[in-house]
């Protein structure tokens, strides 16, 4: 996977993450490092789109909330917070996260944050999933008395 | 007309202090969180997101809460609160054909790949009233089964293989956005779309109903319908790449119709499309059919006439806080147009009665 993709694996994640989980996780994960804004979060709204016939030519649907903002670290990585809703801080989490990322501290922060969050986010999905496949309907023929 | 009036402040400021307190409720009673609100009455929450045109669970349920469960009301306070959020880019379209879904089914084919998912829903309940739910109990549990890896195509690629139905001609035009400029018609299918996931339930229900009826002939049958989560996904300019911005959970129904062909096309069946936020199942369905009645144009069908042909007439009513503004406007003091409306009427009747004594006179 290039860099690329890593780093918009992470994004995705912390954006979509519940924000008491990575303000829990975080707040575990030791003292916060120095940084300064390049951005002060700020909430807006995305005009979400889909398509005509779910394959055809764009539309707006609605707005969905999203908060940003971006910052440097003291040590001069920059991190971007890109995330669903409109809690500041979690946005600062996420920016924070997505600059140590950058830095020598990526594996710890990658155990002490992203891979819970991964586990947890996947284990929700798993179990929703497994409720929709219990109301999968199995078909049987009647069998009739015709002959 | 409206004239500033002064006085008054004292009731206004009295009436919303009752109203804080009727809201409220009896204080003896367990206060309504916010959370409670998104949670056990969710589909009130995704109608107003639906049709506040914003998707947040947390202040759709503020929102329902402040209007006392007058849902109109609550997409009021959305639309007016999403007016003050400024506006950080736009999407790229969503791929509801990835979509995570708790429901999946099909009135066309009983074996499509990935089966009839029915999900959470109120099909086949018997509509009797549960009294077991006015009694506390414990929380249900749902069962679960093994989790369904294989994928769920779109019925509708199945028809599109044998080119035997319309097909939706991929495109990346930017759509036009009516909470950004007026609507104008003749409105294109992109703008009557978004008109129609924003518009009533109640009045696009209302506009399906009367095509089934016969108001401009629609029948169709619904190739698919599901409900799940799929990823929103921006650009991001300072990145310089594309990231997932989060999830939201939408509707989607497409719908198969009858079409005869013409003199350049073959016979093939047409397509409604419906997509809206949450799980908001009758108002994706309404939509479905009502976008394809819009359509009658492009498909070379006749104008019967049918209010749901109208374009003008669906989408300029179809808004509930436009419709609620002008109508509700009313109510507010008219005082001095109607003190003319009553001088006016006194002079005519004042003349018409000497007309009378005159004539009866002579």
């Amino acid at each position: 996977m290039s860099e690329i993709d890593t780093r918009k694996g992470w994004m995705g994640l912390l954006a979509k993450a519940p924000a008491e989980r990575l303000a829990a996780l975080w707040a575990g994960f030791g003292p916060e490092p120095g940084f300064s804004w390049l951005r002060a979060p700020e909430v807006g709204g995305v005009m979400v789109r889909g398509r005509m016939g779910g394959t055809g030519a764009p539309f707006n649907i609605g707005e969905m909330t999203v908060t940003r903002c971006a910052l440097r670290l003291e040590t001069g990585e920059v991190g971007h917070g890109y995330v669903q809703g409109r809690d500041k801080e979690k946005a600062r989490h996420a920016a924070l996260v997505d600059a140590l990322m950058q830095t020598g501290q990526a594996d710890r922060v990658r155990a002490a944050i992203l891979a819970p969050l991964a586990q947890e986010m996947a284990a929700a999905r798993t179990a929703r999933a497994a409720k929709a496949a219990a109301t999968k309907v199995e078909f049987f023929t009647m069998v009739r008395g015709e002959d | 007309m409206y004239v500033a009036v002064k006085g008054g402040e004292r009731a206004i400021d009295n009436a919303h202090d009752w109203l804080a307190e009727e809201r409220r409720g009896d204080p003896g009673i367990a206060e309504l969180s916010v959370a409670q609100i998104r949670e056990q009455l969710a589909l009130a929450v995704n109608r107003v997101m639906a049709e506040g045109s914003l998707y947040d669970p947390d202040l759709a349920a503020l929102a329902i809460k402040q209007a006392r469960g007058d849902l109109i009301e609550a997409v009021f306070l959305i639309r007016a609160y999403r007016t003050t959020l400024p506006r950080i880019g736009a999407s790229r379209p969503v791929d509801t054909g990835a979509m995570v879904c708790d429901r999946r089914i099909s009135a066309t084919f009983k074996d499509a790949p990935g089966g009839q998912v029915l999900g959470p829903t109120f099909d086949y309940t018997h509509r009797l009233l549960d009294f077991k739910l006015a009694a506390e109990g414990e929380a249900p549990e749902a069962p679960a089964s093994a989790p369904q890896t294989a994928p769920m195509p779109r019925i509708t690629e199945y028809l599109d293989r044998d080119g035997l139905i319309q097909r939706e001609e991929p495109a990346e035009d930017t759509p036009p956005d009516l909470t950004r400029a007026p609507m104008e018609f003749p409105a294109n299918r992109a703008l009557r779309l978004q008109a129609l996931t924003r518009g009533d339930e109640g009045f696009v229900l209302g506009m399906a109903y009367s095509t089934q009826r016969g108001y401009g002939r629609n029948h169709p049958f619904v190739g698919e319908l599901r409900i799940g989560a799929v990823s929103v996904e921006m650009d991001i300019p300072e990145l310089g790449f594309a990231i997932e911005i989060g999830e939201v959970r939408l509707t989607e129904c497409e719908t198969v119709n009858q079409f005869t062909g013409s003199k350049t096309e073959p016979p093939q069946f047409t397509r409604g499309y419906g997509l809206a936020f949450g799980q908001t199942e009758r108002k994706a369905i309404s939509m479905a059919l009502v976008d394809r009645s819009l359509r009658w144009e492009e498909l070379g069908e006749d104008d019967t006439g049918a209010p749901a042909q109208d374009a003008e007439f669906v989408l300029y009513h179809c808004d509930n806080i436009q419709a609620s503004g002008f109508l509700e406007h009313i109510k507010l003091p008219h005082y001095v147009d109607f003190q003319s409306e009553l001088e006016l009427i006194r002079k005519i009747r004042a003349e018409a009665e000497a007309a009378m004594a005159r004539a009866a006179a002579e």
